[in-house]
């Protein structure tokens, strides 16, 4: 273990060595240019987080779910047919569940639309029975049951939920990939950013530079300051913007809970995407010291 | 007494212009005094430059304390330059720091332990008359006082050769006489001296010293065993 002595030795070391770049002028616009971009890097890749979640969510939720529809105009036959094959949906073995939609319960949800007239039983309002399939292959089962059904009554037809909802899930997987894309874009900008703050820096602190050069300073001696400095803003930049967008996000989500919205509800993020977006700022200033380090080992490439 | 520095057959030319150096071969005994003279733009920067090692020559070979420089990879260059100490003409004092972090600044590019720094330092400052004004910036001191700062920061790591840019032109002619007994005191323990100037009063002063002249870029006296001004002729 280190004695304080040589601990603080160390300390002044690392002190005196800080000092060779004056502190303040490297820094200059960059931390809050930093923080701009990632603040709309963590909310990008909170939002295509959030859908990819969204959109698996949904995807497990409609996988094996379908509906079978009885349009038959004569209300009798119809609660004949409808009884017929649920019992039949039953004793499928590829069927886990069986749910007939009451038709008070369908009536109630047409009923903005047609008013009283959707419950006195004139309209012919097709029954429906919810299934459950058992998981894995839920197209050839639906193909298997359509035919089975369309055997007992031309009448039945069943559609997999998974169908209605396609374009929505595709939708949401664009804007998911679009995020990402976005994410990709602010990432190679903050690193553009911290390549032009390292090259302005190294200009603004050529006379230093070549003073240390002559002196026998190594390329990765000088290269270290630019880092450490470089670094410092990207953390404090990254911090920030951090912050703000977690602020942002959090507030968002109260919002979409309060919707009350089963769709947006499921726009959630799990712990692994939290740790995801805890990454990003680490990774700036990782990103931000491997840039400056490039930059200006390139440009002291350049002289003898 | 082995060269430290040779030059043999050594051009410098800045991009497509004429040479700046033509031709030039010399060889500088380690331990000697040396002077290089001339007119303004004979040369002499560009030759201490490649004495310091801050541009390599268009032609020839360079060879500092028995190896090849010119063609000595680029890593390799760093430990070379550490053996050499060099008084710039403006100073290059790096502004915002203070003296003695100034004078500190070899040291601590040489990776020297920050508690092993301070005496060598404080001694410095004292000897260059400069004791009190150690945590004073380079903007607050007089030119003769940067230039004593900038020729502190040159000796502190013992180099092997001192090379310095016209070290007397900011400063009085007492102060020129007191930093030539600096570097003889320095020379006497064994550095080599290389110091470019027109002052030939002051080269006079250090009778051990040999002279080298440039002369539009080409060395007029090679051997270095000429004196100028010469020497008055014995009567009889």
């Amino acid at each position: 273990m280190a004695s304080p002595g040589a601990m603080g030795n160390r300390r002044a070391a690392a002190a005196a060595r800080h000092r060779l770049l004056p502190e303040g002028r490297v820094a200059g616009p960059m931390p809050w240019i930093i923080a701009i971009m990632m603040f709309l890097t963590v909310l990008s890749a909170a939002a295509g987080l959030g859908l990819g979640a969204a959109v698996k969510a949904m995807g497990a939720d409609l996988a094996g779910r379908a509906t079978v529809q009885i349009v038959e105009a004569n209300a009798e036959q119809r609660e004949r047919l409808s009884a017929a094959m649920a019992a039949a949906l039953r004793k499928d073995a590829t069927v886990r569940a069986v749910r007939p939609v009451p038709s008070a319960a369908l009536a109630e949800q047409i009923r903005p639309w047609l008013g009283q007239d959707a419950a006195s039983g004139d309209l012919p309002i097709p029954a429906l029975i919810d299934i459950e399939l058992t998981p894995g292959q839920t197209d050839a089962k639906v193909e298997r049951l359509r035919r089975q059904l369309h055997a007992l009554s031309p009448k039945a037809r069943i559609e997999p939920h998974a169908a209605f909802l396609a374009p929505l899930a595709d939708l949401l997987s664009a804007l998911g990939w679009l995020a990402a894309g976005i994410v990709v874009l602010m990432t190679l900008a903050t690193g553009a950013v911290v390549v032009l703050a390292a090259r302005a820096a190294h200009d603004s602190h050529r006379g230093t530079i070549d003073v240390l050069h002559l002196m026998g300073a190594t390329d990765v001696q000088i290269a270290r300051l630019f880092q450490r400095r470089i670094g410092l803003d990207a953390l404090f930049g990254g911090a920030l913007g951090f912050a703000c967008a977690l602020l942002v996000i959090l507030l968002l989500g109260a919002r979409l809970l309060a919707t009350g919205s089963e769709l947006l509800s499921g726009v959630q993020l799990p712990w692994t995407s939290w740790a995801a977006l805890a990454a990003i700022p680490m990774g700036c200033v990782l990103l931000a010291r491997i840039a400056a380090r490039w930059t200006v080992l390139r440009s002291l490439g350049r002289l003898l | 007494m082995s060269a430290i520095v040779q030059f043999e057959n050594v051009g410098l030319r800045y991009g497509l212009d004429s040479e700046t150096l033509s031709d030039v071969s010399f060889s500088l005994a380690s331990g000697g005094f040396y002077f290089l003279t001339g007119a303004s733009g004979a040369g002499k920067t560009s030759l201490l430059k490649l004495l310091y090692l801050a541009q390599r020559p268009s032609r020839g070979v360079i060879r500092l304390f028995g190896e090849d420089v010119v063609t000595l990879p680029r890593k390799r260059l760093p430990g070379f330059r550490r053996r050499i100490g060099v008084v710039f003409q403006d100073f290059r004092l790096v502004p915002h720091l203070s003296v003695y972090d100034n004078i500190a600044l070899p040291l601590r590019v040489a990776g020297m332990e920050e508690s092993e720094i301070d005496l060598p330092v404080s001694e410095m400052l004292n000897w260059v008359g400069l004791g009190d004004r150690g945590q004073a910036r380079p903007a607050t001191l007089s030119g003769g006082e940067q230039q004593r700062v900038a020729i502190a920061r040159a000796v502190i790591g013992r180099p092997e050769i001192l090379v310095a840019d016209e070290p007397t032109g900011n400063v009085d002619a007492d102060m020129a006489r007191r930093l030539m007994t600096l570097f003889e005191a320095l020379n006497r323990l064994g550095t080599t001296i290389v110091v470019a100037t027109h002052d030939l009063p002051l080269i006079a002063q250090v009778g051990s010293a040999q002279m080298m002249k440039l002369d539009k870029g080409r060395l007029s006296d090679p051997t270095g065993s000429l004196r100028y001004p010469p020497r008055p002729q014995a009567a009889g």
